[in-house]
């Protein structure tokens, strides 16, 4: 197998999480201080890295086969809950993750804050800030970087999906000074969803001793066999004119 | 007492998520598949897709009910 499905699918995981990274670090930056910003999110990046340096070359010394099982039940597990909620968004049932009112609220929020410094950073509120949103949102590609890469034999591609993703929505960021609240979050989730869902099942069932008909082939019809299933669940569980799910899912979509 | 609480339900939260019967299905079909191919050698392979698309449906069934 090439290591593009494997950047493409890191790159696009590590652009979602990056987008909400980058609403929380505007918030801090435009409305606190940007030096404890900057500060707080290097942090976070450095122990993110750490987790991969530390771990990446830990998990790929078990032996492929337990590697397989482990990683692939958790990868189908998190791929169907990203797949859920995507789902859930898409035909209503769950407020879509709105950057421009999640924006809002971080700097009504960060306006509030006493200043106080610490260990020698400037606005502690502001590192904290950012520290969190970073790292939090940078955990799940952490995640998927290495489940990804260790399964694949390959965390170096694995790294450069997720190095390319930040660069590219960093810079975008800085360009706009905004939240990027156009970016289609639900739609790139839904396929991120579908990719971790396909390899989990793929590499977990292999993991479990079974052989896939066509080999490495059975992920060229298992990726559109979920989507399939994926998108037919979407038109299934959409509320439907005049039934009571309609007027409850509306109800939910406003919702913060 | 209470990090190792907060810091275990962030990671449940992270993992399992919104409905853990999806994480028991997905673990239960592995162990399964995995008796079929060694116990009385059946290449399952086609259990836990058809366990994954279930458990999808089940947990959107129940969140949109």
């Amino acid at each position: 197998m090439t290591a593009l499905p494997l950047i493409l699918t890191v790159f696009v995981a590590c652009a979602v999480e990056a987008v909400e990274a980058l609403t929380i670090v505007l918030a801090s930056g435009l409305t606190r201080e940007w030096r404890s910003t900057f500060q707080g999110m290097a942090a976070a990046l450095v122990v993110l890295a750490v987790v991969v340096a530390v771990l990446g070359p830990t998990i790929t010394l078990l032996p492929l086969t337990a590697l397989r099982l482990v990683i692939g039940a958790l990868l189908a597990i998190f791929g169907l809950q990203w797949l859920r909620k995507a789902i859930l968004r898409a035909t209503g049932y769950k407020a879509l993750h709105d950057e421009a009112s999640a924006y809002l609220r971080e700097v009504a929020a960060a306006k509030q804050a006493p200043v106080s410094s610490r260990h020698g950073i400037g606005d502690w509120y502001a590192f904290t800030l950012s520290f969190k949103g970073v790292l939090l949102e940078g955990l799940e590609v952490v995640f998927i970087v290495i489940t990804f890469g260790a399964n694949q034999r390959n965390l170096g591609a694995a790294v450069i999906g997720a190095a390319a993703a930040v660069l590219v929505v960093t810079v975008t960021g800085i360009t706009v000074r905004a939240p990027l609240a156009r970016v289609p979050e639900n739609a790139m989730k839904f396929a991120v969803g579908i990719m971790l869902t396909s390899f989990g099942t793929f590499w977990g069932a292999e993991g479990a001793g079974v052989a896939w008909p066509g080999n490495d082939a059975a992920l060229l019809v298992l990726v559109p066999v979920v989507a399939l299933v994926a998108l037919g669940y979407t038109y299934w569980f959409r509320p439907r004119p005049g039934s009571g799910a309609e007027a409850r899912s509306s109800e939910q979509v406003v919702s913060p | 007492m209470k990090r190792l609480k907060s810091i275990g339900a962030f990671w449940y939260d992270f993992v399992v998520g919104d409905d853990w019967r999806v994480a028991v299905v997905v673990v239960a079909a592995l162990a399964l598949t995995a008796l079929l191919v060694h116990a009385a050698g059946v290449n399952a392979w086609w259990l836990l897709p058809v366990c994954v698309f279930a458990a999808l449906g089940w947990s959107l069934r129940r969140a949109t009910r």
